[in-house]
């Protein structure tokens, strides 16, 4: 029958099929390498885009996928951060352990925090996620002789990498460090959203009640999703603690929730590589006009963000995806490449 | 004598303290089909979301094959095999049809090939996105992703409603394949009592919450007084 010509026999070979790697991911990957040869003078602000892409890709499984709007998320960041710091403070400075106890931390701190979460939606999680932020940063406030209070945590020494790569100055063995966890994390978010779980996720995102209608289980979905991304955040949070050596007040600060929601919009939430983007587009801006104005940077930032969003409304992958799936787009690379099959 | 598929006995039920049905109860066997019938706001759609376990029990039973269900959670009850086609349609706008068909994927005779057979017009356009849709093709596909869950009892609410003629023509066959030619159960509420009325083998009428009539369909589209008192219709070619 030509109607169900080219249809997939089912859902596995569908979610299969979304899985398939293409050229243009495999190219991306690729190009993170660059800055060792390109820019090796900044391969610290590279890392710092790494570990800032990982957060914000812990924000887009549930801010993307899952609709979980989150003005709080740094809770788990700086969870995740102060229990590495803490962690090397008091002699385990090993940092592989130390990312995976950080990342079991904040994972089950949004395990606890998931019963609240999925209960609300809307309004409601944007004052929760925003008021349990401010809990955090007070308590680590209050919290001095764990913490170091408004001082910092001091004495954070985090040992070589597998015993063999100490971490620099010029951030050659962060950024290799925070690359390799951003894509090994990345494929199990990969895997997980191209997953019948992924696909009950988005469905929930688009209309919880509907879904219980097809028997998924909206508040067990989203609370899996909440703590596997409180513990991403959190393993986030414990890279730039290892490799800065240092954790300040400021992992839990509101600022740094705010910036990574503006960079997971600007680079096109629900996309998983829309936190990448935003993340190197983000920082990279941020770098080079603190450069021109130390005091007034955020005006530019806030400009560009009004551009993105006033003609690109789902973010820059979100723009590029609608010209890639236009119809002059489709038949312009037709007539490009006459000998490729036409549908 | 066999259990029957649906079951409910004296059901008072509404939204919190909101009695919207009184004194339910009807029956349901395996294969059957039941055309819900009556005035809008009389609370046939209140009833689908009764079975559906979306609102507030306060009186009476549900059971689903021989098990009661009364207090089982939404999603509970569509594992175990209850589909429901709401009057919004309520389809994933962002979900592709594709994805729209997966998302609700249970093994069972209801894939996506044997999907695209019965509604050939979504098979067309799978790439799309559900907002790309018109609204004929948003119908098809919210039954179309109630029958991927591949239960054995569908609730349609209202399905042609809104719909072109010649869209109307085409669902009611469709619907009318899946009764007859592959045997799924339905309760079909509609405001096209004619169509709903000759797919269907049972009636019942409600009028303020309760069941004022109930009698076989084909019986009920021959009684013109009935369908003018309680729906206020004149069917062509009534007695």
């Amino acid at each position: 029958m030509t109607s169900t010509d080219g249809a997939l026999a089912g859902p596995q070979q569908y979610l299969r099929a979304q899985q398939r790697w293409r050229a243009i991911e495999i190219v991306f990957w690729l190009s993170l390498l660059l800055p060792f040869v390109v820019t090796p003078n900044y391969l610290v602000l590279a890392s710092q885009v790494a570990i800032t892409a990982l957060f914000a890709l812990s924000l887009d499984l549930i801010l993307g996928y899952a609709g979980i709007v989150s003005l709080g998320h740094a809770a788990f960041f700086g969870f995740g951060a102060y229990t590495a710091g803490i962690l090397s403070k008091h002699g385990w400075g090993e940092p592989l352990t130390g990312l995976l106890i950080s990342g079991f931390a904040a994972g089950l701190l949004g395990y606890l925090m998931s019963f609240i979460i999925a209960r609300f939606r809307h309004l409601a999680l944007i004052m929760i996620t925003l008021g349990f932020g401010f809990l955090l940063l007070e308590l680590a406030n209050s919290l001095g002789w764990l913490t170091g209070g408004a001082d910092g945590l001091q004495g954070v020494k985090t040992w070589p990498l597998l015993g063999m790569f100490k971490f620099d100055l010029w951030g050659v063995t962060s950024y290799w460090y925070s690359l390799i966890v951003l894509f090994i994390l990345f494929l199990v978010c990969r895997r997980l959203i191209n997953s019948p779980f992924g696909l009950s996720l988005r469905g929930i995102r688009e209309n919880a009640v509907r879904m219980r209608a097809v028997g998924a289980e909206s508040r067990a979905h989203l609370q899996k999703i909440y703590t596997i991304s409180a513990a991403i955040a959190g393993i986030a949070g414990a890279l730039l603690t290892q490799t800065t050596d240092t954790v300040s007040l400021g992992v839990l600060n509101f600022e740094r929730s705010a910036d990574v929601l503006v960079i997971l919009i600007l680079g096109g939430a629900g996309r998983l590589y829309g936190g990448i983007i935003g993340a190197i587009i983000f920082l990279v801006a941020r770098d080079q006009f603190s450069g021109i104005n130390p005091q007034y940077w955020y005006f530019p930032i806030g400009v560009l963000l009004v551009v993105v969003v006033l003609f690109l409304p789902n973010g820059i992958l979100g723009g590029l995806a609608q010209i890639v799936e236009s119809e002059r787009w489709q038949r312009w690379t037709a007539n490009l490449t006459p000998w490729r099959k036409k549908p | 004598m066999a259990e029957p598929l649906l079951a409910l006995k004296d059901i008072r039920a509404g939204y919190g303290d909101a009695v919207v049905l009184d004194g339910i109860s009807l029956e349901l066997n395996d294969r059957g089909s039941l055309a819900l019938l009556g005035r809008n706001g009389v609370g046939k759609s209140t009833l689908l979301l009764t079975i559906m376990g979306f609102t507030t029990v306060s009186r009476g039973t549900i059971h689903w094959m021989g098990k009661d269900v009364t207090r089982v959670a939404p999603h509970k009850r569509a594992r175990a095999g209850i589909g429901w086609v709401a009057q919004e349609r309520e389809i994933f706008a962002n979900l592709t049809v594709e994805e729209n068909l997966t998302v609700a994927a249970r093994p069972g005779r209801w894939d996506i090939a044997a999907i695209y057979e019965l509604f050939p017009r979504i098979g067309e356009r799978r790439r799309n996105k559900g907002n790309q849709l018109s609204g004929g093709e948003q119908q098809m596909l919210a039954i179309a992703r109630a029958l991927m869950t591949n239960p054995e009892l569908l609730l349609l609410d209202e399905p042609l409603e809104g719909l072109a003629p010649i869209i109307v023509e085409e669902l009611t066959r469709s619907i009318g394949r899946m009764i007859l030619d592959e045997g799924t159960s339905v309760i079909l509420v509609e405001q096209h009592a004619e169509i709903a009325l000759t797919l269907t083998e049972q009636a019942v009428v409600i009028e303020r919450g309760r069941i004022v009539h109930r009698s076989g369909s084909k019986e009920l589209l021959a009684d013109q007084e009935t369908l003018d008192r309680y729906i206020g219709m004149k069917v062509e070619g009534a007695a």
